[in-house]
C-alpha cells in the first residue's frame, strides 16, 4: 500500500472529528476556535485530496477494504473506499469549495450565539464528512451511508434556526423528498443484490455480472437508480425541497447548491455509467426529465424576487443540464458542468449572503438596486459568476456547457435547439437578477442604506477566489476545436468513457458562435429591461403562473399529503376504533351481557336448581339413549 | 447434564429469587437499589456468556436439562442458541436501563413493583432459553402475569379497561397455544430418559420438531401458534390491545413490553411455529407477510395522526414488528438474519424513545404534541438524544437498525419485489411521523406545558448515553452480531428448507 493509501481514511474522518468537537465541547468553544477546527480540518482534507489526486492522476485506483460491514454466506458488503480519477475530482470540489464555505462561514455568522455558533460547525462538518463518505465509497451500501448522511445534515441545517417552524417544515420536506428518492435508490440495491449478489462496483459492473442482468434488470435497476438522483439532485418529480432549502444560513445553501448533496445523484449516475450505458430507456428518460426541469426551473427564476429564490432554481435548473448530459452518454460534460458549476454557484450563493449580510437580512431585490457602489468587490464578483453561468466565452461555464449543447447537438438538432433556449433563460434571469440587484437606484429604506458596506476579508477572499476560479475552471476541458486536449476528459477516462458524438470542427465553431451570440442577446435584453428598475406589481396571467411555480407545490399539496393525511385519519377514527376495536369490544360487551343474563339463573332458589338438576339429567339420559 | 450451574439457569433464578426478596424490602430506596444490582448481575452473567459461545467446548455451561415430570415426557430443559442469546442479552441490558432511567418515578409500594419487574425479567429470560415446549409455556405465562398487575395496579386513569384487554387478548392467545401444544405433544414419539423411565410422548423440543403431523393438521395447528404469537407481537389485526395498554402503563413497564416482551413473539415463531410446522409455513407464509405489510403500512399511517405521543411510538413500534415478522417469514438467509439482529437493535432503540417519552411525561405532566413545543431550547441534551434515537428508529445509515432492516427489505425483495416495495413505503412514512414529532415537540416556540422542563440529570444521561453507544458501534459494527446469531439462523432455515 502506497503512504497516501494508508491516510486516506483520514479525509472523511478529520472532518467527523471536528463535528464531534465542535457538537460535545459547543458550550466551552470560543467562537474563534470552533470556526478555527471546523475548517481546519476540512482544509487537512483537501490537503490529503490533493495528494490521493496526484496518486491516481495517471490511471492508477486505490482500493481500500477496511473491515467486514455485513457478511453473510450469500452477501459480502464490505466497509471499502474506492479511489479514482471520479471519486478524486470529487474529493478535490467537496473539500475545497467547502473549505471556502467554512472560512465565509466564520464571518457570516458571526452574530450567532457561541454554542449555535459551535453547533453550525458541527452540522457543516458532518456534512462534509457524509459528502466524503458517499465519493469515497467502493459500494452501493457505503454510498448510500453519505447518501442518506446528506439528507440528514441538509435537514439539520436547513433547520438551524429551529425555532421558525416554516424553517423546520422546510427542513422536514427536504429530508422526506430524499427519503422518497433513498427508497428507489435501495430497491435498485436490493435488485443488484437479488442478481448479481453483491453491491461492490467492481463487482456489479464487471462483464460477468452484466452479463447475469437481463434488458428488464437494466432497465428497471437504472430507473430506481435515477428515482434516488432525483431527490438527491433535485429533479422532477422531486426538486420542491430545494428552493425551499433555502431557509438556513445563507452558505449552508452555498454548500448543498455547489460542492455537496445536489451533485451526489451526477456522481451516482456517472459511476454507475457501465449499467446507465447499456439502459437506453432509462437514458431517454433521463434526458427528457433534465430537459423538463430545465426549463421548468428556469421558466420559475425569471419570475422570482427572492435572490436566494433566484439561485436555487438556477441551480435545479443547471442540474437539469447536467442530466441531459448524462442522458446523452455524455458522462465528462456532466462531470465537468458539476465542477464549473460549484464554482460558479458557490460564488453567487456566498455573494448573496454578502448582499443579505449588508442588507441587514434583506433578501428581496425589489427593495435593493444600485448595490454596486456600496460593494464593489461582491458586485464585480458576483457578475463574473453571471457571465460564467451565462456562457460566455472564455469563462468556465461556456467550456462545460458548449460541451452539452455540442452532446444535444449529436442527439439531433430539436434537442439541441429546447437545450439552447433553456442556457438562454439562464442568461436571461440571470442577468435581470444582477442589474435589479446592483445597478440603478436603491430601493431599500434609508436605514438600510446608511448601514450598506462591502463584507470582511474572510468572506470577500473566498469570493475572489471563487471569481477566479469561475474564470479559469473552464479550462481544464478546452476542447480540440478550440486548440485544447481537454485535460478532463482523459483525466477521467479510466473511469467514464468519453461521449460517443463526433461532430466537424467546423459544425462546433458553428454552434459555439450561435450559442454565443444569442447569449449576449439575451443579456442584453435583461439589460435594457432591467438597467433602471422601480419595481413592479404583482404579475398577472402567465407571470402570475411563473411566480407561484406552476403551482406545483400546491398540486402536491392536494394530490398527496392531504389524501395522506384524510387516509390516515379515516383508518384512525373508522377501521381502528370502529371496527377493529370494536369488533374486539363486542365480543367483550356480548359476554358480559350474556353472563348477566345467565346470573339471573342464579337467584338462590332450592326448587329451579332442582328443577333445572332435573332437565340436566334428563338431557344426559337422552344423549346416552342415542349415541 | 452440567455439574455447574448453566448460563441459563442464571439468567431465570437471579431475577426470580431477587424477585421474591424485594417483595419483603421496606421502604422506597432500597428496593430500587436492590433491583438495579440485581439487574447488573444478570447483565455481568450475559456478558460473561458472551464469551463461552463455542458450543464444542462449552456446550455444558449453555444447556441442562433436569428431570421434572418425567412420566409425562416433560423435562427441565434450558439452553442458549443464537436466539435466545441475542434476545437474553437484550432483556439483560434492558432491565437496568430500565431501572435506572425511570429512577426518578415514584411507585407506592415499591418492594412490590420492584418485586414484579424481576420476576418479569426471570419469565421472559425463561421463556428465551426453555428447551421443552411445558416449560416454554409455563415461562410465557409467568412472564404475563406480574405484568398484569403492574399494569393494573401501577398504571393510569384508564388502567383496568386498558389491562382488561390486554389480559384477556394475551391470554386467549395463551389458552389457544396451549391447545396446539397438547395436541402436537399427543403426537410425539416416546421417549426413554437415562434412567429407564419411559414416556408415551415427549414435550421436548426435538420431539416437537419430529412429531408425526399431517399436513391438514399442521394447517390448523399453525394457525393456533400464530394467533397466540400474533397478539403478543402484535400483529395487524390484533394489536388494538397494545397502544391503549402502551398508553396507560407505567412507563418503565411499557419499555419492558415494547421493548424485550413483544420479542417474546418473534420468538416463538422463531423457535416454534416455523420449525415445528414447517410445511403449512410453505403454505402460508405470502398470506402472513401480506397481512405484516398491510399492518406496516396501516401503523405508519396511523402513527402519522396520533396526539399522544405513547400512541404515536406504540404505531410505529407495531410498524417495525410487522417487518421483523415479514422478514422470519421469507425464510431466506437475508431476511431472517436481518430479523434476528432487528430483534436486539429494536428492543434498544425504542426503550430509548420511552426514556425520553417518560422524561417529558414526568416533567411537564402531558403527553400530547399539540400542547408540546420547544422542548429543544429548555433541554438541548434530552434533545440531541432523542434526535440520535429516534433517526436511528427510523434506520438511518450507521445506526443499529439500519443494518436489520436493509437485510430484512432486501430478503423480502428476494421473495417477491412488490413486497418490498410496499413495506419500503413505511420507509417514508416513519420519516413523516418522526419529523413531525420532533418538529412538534422539540422545535419551535416553547409552549406553556414545556415551560417546567429542565434538561435531563445524570442517571437519565448515562442510560440514554449506553443507548447511542449501542446504537453507533453496532450500527458501524453490526458483524458480531450477525456472528452471535449466525449459526442459529442457519439451523432455522435447515428446518424449513
Amino acid at each position: 500500500m502506497s503512504n497516501i493509501a494508508k491516510l486516506v481514511w483520514l479525509i472523511p474522518v478529520l472532518p467527523l472529528i471536528g463535528f464531534l468537537v465542535n457538537g460535545l465541547f459547543r458550550k466551552n468553544l470560543s467562537k474563534g476556535l470552533s470556526g478555527f477546527i471546523g475548517s481546519s480540518v476540512v482544509l487537512a482534507s483537501f490537503v490529503l485530496s490533493v495528494l490521493v489526486f496526484m496518486q491516481v492522476k495517471n490511471g492508477e485506483v486505490l482500493n481500500i477494504h477496511y473491515f467486514d460491514f455485513i457478511r453473510l454466506s450469500v452477501l459480502n458488503i464490505g466497509f471499502e473506499f474506492k479511489l479514482d480519477a471520479l471519486s478524486a475530482l470529487f474529493l478535490l470540489i467537496i473539500t475545497g469549495v467547502g473549505f471556502l464555505i467554512h472560512v465565509y462561514s466564520t464571518a457570516y455568522m458571526h452574530d450567532e450565539p457561541g454554542k449555535d455558533f459551535a453547533r453550525y460547525f458541527s452540522f457543516l462538518n458532518l456534512f462534509v464528512f457524509s459528502m466524503l463518505l458517499l465519493v469515497m465509497g467502493g459500494n452501493f451500501v457505503i454510498l448510500f451511508i453519505g447518501w442518506e448522511g446528506v439528507g440528514l445534515c441538509s435537514y439539520l441545517l436547513i433547520g438551524y434556526w429551529f425555532k421558525r417552524e416554516d424553517y423546520t417544515d422546510a427542513a422536514n420536506k427536504a429530508f422526506i423528498m430524499n427519503r422518497i428518492g433513498d427508497l428507489g435508490f435501495l430497491l435498485a440495491v436490493f435488485w443488484l443484490i437479488a442478481k448479481v449478489g453483491s453491491v461492490n462496483f467492481d463487482e456489479v459492473f464487471s462483464a460477468a455480472s452484466l452479463a447475469k442482468l437481463s434488458a428488464t434488470d437494466i432497465t428497471g435497476i437504472t430507473l430506481l437508480l435515477f428515482v434516488g438522483a432525483t431527490g438527491k439532485s433535485a429533479q422532477i418529480p422531486l426538486y420542491t425541497w430545494l428552493p425551499d432549502a433555502m431557509a438556513g444560513p445563507t452558505p449552508v445553501s452555498a454548500l448543498i447548491h455547489a460542492a455537496t448533496m445536489v451533485t451526489a445523484g451526477i456522481y451516482m449516475i456517472a459511476r454507475s455509467n457501465a449499467l446507465f450505458s447499456l439502459a437506453e430507456f432509462t437514458q431517454t428518460v433521463i434526458t427528457i426529465v433534465g430537459l423538463a426541469t430545465a426549463l421548468l426551473a428556469a421558466s420559475i427564476a425569471i419570475k422570482q424576487n427572492d435572490i436566494k429564490k433566484v439561485l436555487a432554481y438556477s441551480t435545479v435548473s443547471q442540474l437539469g443540464f447536467m442530466f441531459i448530459a448524462l442522458g446523452t452518454g455524455n458522462y465528462v460534460a456532466a462531470v465537468f458542468h458539476v465542477l464549473t458549476h460549484a464554482f460558479f454557484k458557490a460564488l453567487m450563493f456566498l455573494g448573496s449572503g454578502s448582499v443579505i449580510h449588508a442588507m441587514g437580512g434583506e433578501q428581496d431585490i425589489r427593495n435593493m438596486g444600485g448595490l454596486h457602489k456600496h460593494m464593489k468587490i461582491t458586485s464585480i464578483t458576483f457578475l463574473i459568476g453571471c457571465l460564467a453561468i451565462s456562457g460566455i466565452p472564455g469563462f468556465s461555464g461556456f467550456f462545460s456547457k458548449d460541451e452539452i449543447l455540442a452532446g444535444a447537438y449529436g442527439h439531433g438538432p430539436l434537442l439541441y435547439a429546447v437545450v439552447l433556449f433553456a442556457a438562454l433563460l439562464t442568461a436571461f434571469y440571470m442577468f435581470r437578477l444582477y442589474f435589479i440587484t446592483f445597478t440603478g437606484k436603491f430601493r431599500g429604506t434609508h436605514e438600510q442604506e446608511h448601514h450598506l458596506h462591502e463584507s470582511p476579508a474572510a468572506m470577500t477572499i473566498p469570493l475572489v477566489i471563487l471569481a477566479v476560479l469561475s474564470v479559469i475552471g473552464g479550462l481544464v476541458g478546452v476542447p480540440e476545436a478550440l486548440g485544447g486536449n481537454h485535460m478532463l476528459a482523459r483525466f477521467l477516462s479510466p473511469v467514464v468513457p468519453s461521449a460517443g458524438h463526433h461532430i466537424e470542427h467546423s459544425t462546433e465553431y458553428l454552434l459555439m458562435g450561435l450559442s454565443s451570440v444569442l447569449v449576449i442577446a439575451s443579456i442584453l435584453f435583461a439589460w435594457s429591461r432591467f438597467k433602471n428598475y422601480t419595481g413592479e406589481g404583482d404579475a398577472g396571467g402567465f407571470g402570475k403562473l411563473l411566480q407561484n411555480k406552476w403551482y406545483v407545490d400546491e398540486l402536491y399539496q392536494a394530490t398527496i399529503v392531504n389524501p395522506l393525511r384524510s387516509i390516515s385519519g379515516f383508518f384512525d377514527r373508522i377501521i381502528e376504533k370502529k371496527g377493529i376495536d370494536g369488533f374486539v369490544n363486542g365480543i367483550g360487551k356480548a359476554v358480559s351481557y350474556g353472563s348477566r343474563q345467565m346470573r339471573l339463573v342464579q337467584n338462590g332458589q332450592v326448587g329451579v336448581y332442582v328443577l333445572l338438576m332435573v332437565i340436566g339429567m334428563l338431557v344426559l339420559f337422552i344423549i346416552q339413549l342415542f349415541v | 447434564m452440567g455439574s455447574y450451574i448453566t448460563f441459563p439457569e442464571l439468567f431465570i433464578w437471579i431475577p426470580i429469587l431477587a424477585g421474591i426478596i424485594c417483595f419483603f424490602l421496606k421502604g422506597e430506596k432500597s428496593p430500587k437499589i436492590w433491583a438495579i444490582l440485581s439487574s447488573l448481575l444478570v447483565l455481568a452473567a450475559a456478558v460473561t456468556s458472551l464469551f463461552y459461545t463455542d458450543d464444542t467446548k462449552y456446550a455444558t455451561y449453555n444447556n441442562v436439562n433436569y428431570y421434572w415430570m418425567k412420566e409425562i415426557g416433560n423435562s427441565f430443559f434450558v439452553g442458549l442458541d443464537g436466539t435466545g442469546r441475542i434476545l437474553g442479552l437484550l432483556t439483560a441490558i434492558a432491565f437496568p436501563v430500565i431501572f435506572i432511567s425511570t429512577q426518578k418515578n415514584t411507585y407506592k409500594n415499591t418492594s412490590a413493583f420492584y418485586g414484579l419487574m424481576l420476576l418479569t425479567q426471570g419469565g421472559l429470560m425463561g421463556v428465551f432459553v426453555a428447551m421443552d415446549a411445558l416449560l416454554f409455556y409455563f415461562f410465557w405465562e409467568l412472564a404475563l402475569i406480574p405484568v398484569y398487575f403492574l399494569c393494573s395496579k401501577w398504571g393510569g386513569e384508564k388502567r383496568i379497561q386498558a389491562t382488561f384487554k390486554f389480559f384477556v387478548y394475551t391470554f386467549a392467545g395463551s389458552l389457544l397455544m396451549l391447545i396446539g401444544i397438547i395436541y402436537v405433544y399427543q403426537h410425539t414419539p416416546q421417549r426413554i430418559f437415562e434412567d429407564g423411565t419411559v414416556s408415551a410422548h415427549s414435550f421436548a423440543l426435538n420431539s416437537f420438531l419430529n412429531a408425526s403431523l399431517t399436513m391438514e393438521e399442521q394447517n390448523w395447528l399453525f394457525w393456533l401458534f400464530f394467533v397466540a404469537f400474533a397478539i403478543k407481537m402484535p400483529v395487524f389485526p390484533f394489536h388494538t390491545w397494545q397502544p391503549d395498554t402502551y398508553d396507560q402503563s407505567p412507563t418503565s413497564v411499557t419499555m419492558v413490553l415494547s421493548g424485550v416482551m413483544v420479542k417474546m413473539g418473534l420468538f416463538g415463531v422463531i423457535r416454534w411455529l416455523i420449525p415445528v410446522f414447517p410445511g403449512a409455513t410453505l403454505q402460508f407464509d405470502s398470506l402472513v407477510i401480506i397481512l405484516c405489510i398491510i399492518g406496516i403500512i396501516y401503523a405508519s399511517c396511523l402513527a402519522i395522526v396520533q396526539d399522544n405521543i405513547k400512541k404515536l411510538v406504540a404505531y410505529s413500534s407495531i410498524a417495525h414488528i410487522g417487518l421483523m415478522c415479514a422478514a422470519l417469514f421469507t425464510t431466506n438467509e437475508m431476511g431472517v438474519q436481518g430479523a434476528m439482529i432487528q430483534l436486539f437493535s429494536h428492543g434498544i432503540n425504542i426503550i430509548g424513545m420511552w426514556v425520553v417519552v417518560d422524561i417529558l411525561e414526568r416533567q411537564t405532566g402531558v403527553k400530547n404534541i399539540s400542547q408540546l413545543g420547544g422542548v429543544a431550547q429548555k433541554a438541548p441534551v434530552l434533545t440531541i438524544f432523542l434526535v440520535i434515537i429516534a433517526l436511528a428508529n427510523i434506520a438511518l445509515p450507521l445506526t443499529n437498525a439500519f443494518v436489520g432492516e436493509f437485510l430484512m427489505f432486501s430478503g423480502l425483495f428476494q421473495v417477491n419485489t412488490w413486497y418490498a416495495i410496499a413495506a419500503g413505503i413505511s420507509i417514508i412514512l416513519a420519516a413523516v411521523y418522526t419529523l413531525r414529532m420532533i418538529q412538534k415537540v422539540f422545535y419551535g416556540d416553547v409552549s406553556p406545558a414545556a415551560e417546567v422542563v429542565t434538561d435531563i440529570s445524570f442517571s437519565e444521561k448515562a442510560a440514554l448515553f449506553v443507548i447511542v453507544v449501542l446504537v453507533f458501534v453496532l450500527g458501524v459494527m453490526p458483524q458480531p452480531l450477525i456472528e452471535l446469531t449466525k449459526k442459529a439462523v442457519n439451523t432455522f432455515l435447515a428446518t424449513v428448507n
